[in-house]
């Protein structure tokens, strides 16, 4: 009976369901994009009605979300909590930056395309992109859950060699441990 | 052998109970702050969904066996608190009579402290240090709104010869009155003390996620922290309960129940929304300066 198949598909409807409605949002806020998230929590754009929370920490968020670009300095960090968050967990690229560098295309100093480093589920274009493309990006993602789509972790598990060679060309001194799973 | 398994259902119903009323009155909290920000806000239901996309979570994290069971001593806390404290008058509900005995309430105004202990005692052990600041906030804080709680329970207990809550239940129903007119300064001190209790704005110091990156929870995730939302919600009904039964003389049923705990629980969700967040010291200093003089006042009362 447990093994059913339309048992599961009832209890993945659920799953799906609550995830979708209850994002836990942890921002990564270094680059320009942060200034558009007080917007978007707030009292005007509200985004807490869609289940959209801030978390404090990577331990308690489902959504890692990349405000703009990233240094090299910084993806050592964002790695490590991206690694640091609890499955299921999703990303969302905010800006121009985080899909092809942006402006800073021919910085040395900055990553291009966030996808080599870590799995993007939803990409946000605009520089910047409005609170009301961010809403946009929190409902695709939603759809995207809903259909059970959002599977950017799984990715970055059965390709884990790829995502490690990508981030190590660019991080000279590796600050993290090596997994064996 | 029957009564055992009605009383072990009519326990598992007033878990039940507690869970569902607490996680609601979380969810209209949300939705009362969210209307006050000019906000739509959340659905009532989004804690539960929050619950359960919590316990769906994968929960990797290990550092340490403390880690593992602090949760599980917050949970455990509240509901043992839960089984003291009487949900209905006269003859329980539900076929179940709670676990009172004459010294109930000295029991549970320790019990109550347990929950907050086991969280420190886990979130000790993560060795993250937001949680160490998180945790010695919570117990600073703690000494602050315990001493007037305390009083305010003592001068209860000295004014009516009971240590049972069912005693101060039964007494409300013969002399047809509220304790929280009978002696109305313990009541005032003791809902001053509830604000401190319920760690919302401004004493939510311990949580604080802005400052100490919601300190003692801060390395718990997914399970964990479905856990201790489960835990908050049976123990904020818990302790409204407590209230309602001790001052405002029990409920005949669950819609009086549900009526006079939301009443209460309005006094710390309003005071909280309209309040910026106190500093440790000022929200210490704040407990000992008006509700401890109050909770003087009360034993004063009593003893003439």
């Amino acid at each position: 009976m447990y093994n059913d198949n339309n048992a599961q598909t009832i209890v993945e409807y659920i799953k799906n369901f609550t995830r979708k409605n209850s994002l836990f949002m942890l921002a990564y806020g270094t680059g320009c994009g942060a200034i558009e998230l007080p917007a978007t929590l707030t009292s005007r754009y509200d985004a807490e009605r869609l289940g959209v929370r801030g978390a404090a920490t990577p331990r308690q968020a489902d959504l890692l979300l990349i405000t703009g670009y990233l240094s090299t300095k910084t993806l050592k960090r964002v790695i490590r909590v991206y690694e640091q968050m609890q499955d299921p967990k999703y990303v969302i690229g905010f800006g121009s930056c985080t899909i092809n560098g942006g402006m800073y295309w021919d910085s040395y100093n900055t990553i291009k395309m966030l996808d080599k480093y870590i799995p993007v589920d939803v990409y946000i274009n605009g520089c910047m992109p409005r609170p009301e493309s961010v809403i946009a990006g929190f409902k695709e993602l939603q759809r995207l859950i809903s259909e059970g789509k959002a599977d950017g972790a799984t990715k970055y598990k059965e390709n884990l060699d790829w995502y490690r060679e990508n981030q190590k060309k660019v991080l000279k001194n590796w600050p993290l441990v090596e997994y064996n799973w | 052998m029957n009564t055992i398994l009605f009383q072990l259902f009519g326990a598992l119903a007033t878990i039940l109970l507690a869970f569902t009323v607490g996680m609601f009155y979380g969810g209209i909290r949300r939705k009362i702050i969210a209307r006050i920000q000019n906000r739509v806000g959340p659905p009532i239901y989004q804690n539960f969904l929050d619950v359960i996309k919590l316990y769906s979570k994968e929960t990797s994290i290990h550092h340490g066996a403390m880690q593992h069971m602090g949760p599980v001593f917050a949970i455990t806390a509240s509901i043992t608190s839960l089984m003291f404290v009487p949900v209905l008058n006269g003859e329980g509900w539900f076929w179940f009579k709670n676990l009172n005995f004459s010294g109930d309430l000295i029991f549970l105004v320790y019990m109550m402290v347990f929950g907050s202990l086991g969280m420190a005692l886990g979130a000790g052990q993560t060795g993250n240090p937001n949680s160490a600041i998180g945790v010695t906030r919570g117990l600073s804080q703690m000494v602050g709104y315990e001493i007037p709680f305390v009083m305010s329970m003592v001068a209860l207990m000295a004014q009516f010869h009971t240590t049972s809550i069912t005693g101060l239940m039964n007494i409300q129903v013969q002399e047809n009155t509220w304790l929280m007119f009978s002696n109305p300064f313990a009541f005032i001190a003791a809902v001053l003390a509830m604000l401190g209790m319920f760690h919302y704005s401004p004493f939510d110091i311990v949580h604080a996620p802005a400052e100490v990156a919601s300190g003692p929870v801060s390395e718990f995730g997914g399970k964990y922290l479905g856990l201790m939302m489960s835990s908050g919600s049976i123990f904020a009904f818990v302790k409204l309960t407590l209230f309602v039964n001790i001052f405002m003389g029990g409920a005949a049923n669950l819609i009086e129940l549900v009526i006079k705990t939301f009443a209460l629980y309005l006094i710390p969700v309003l005071y909280g929304v309209t309040s910026p967040r106190y500093r440790t010291e000022q929200a210490i200093t704040y407990f000992w300066k008006w509700p401890l003089f109050f909770g003087v006042i009360a034993i004063l009362w009593a003893s003439f």
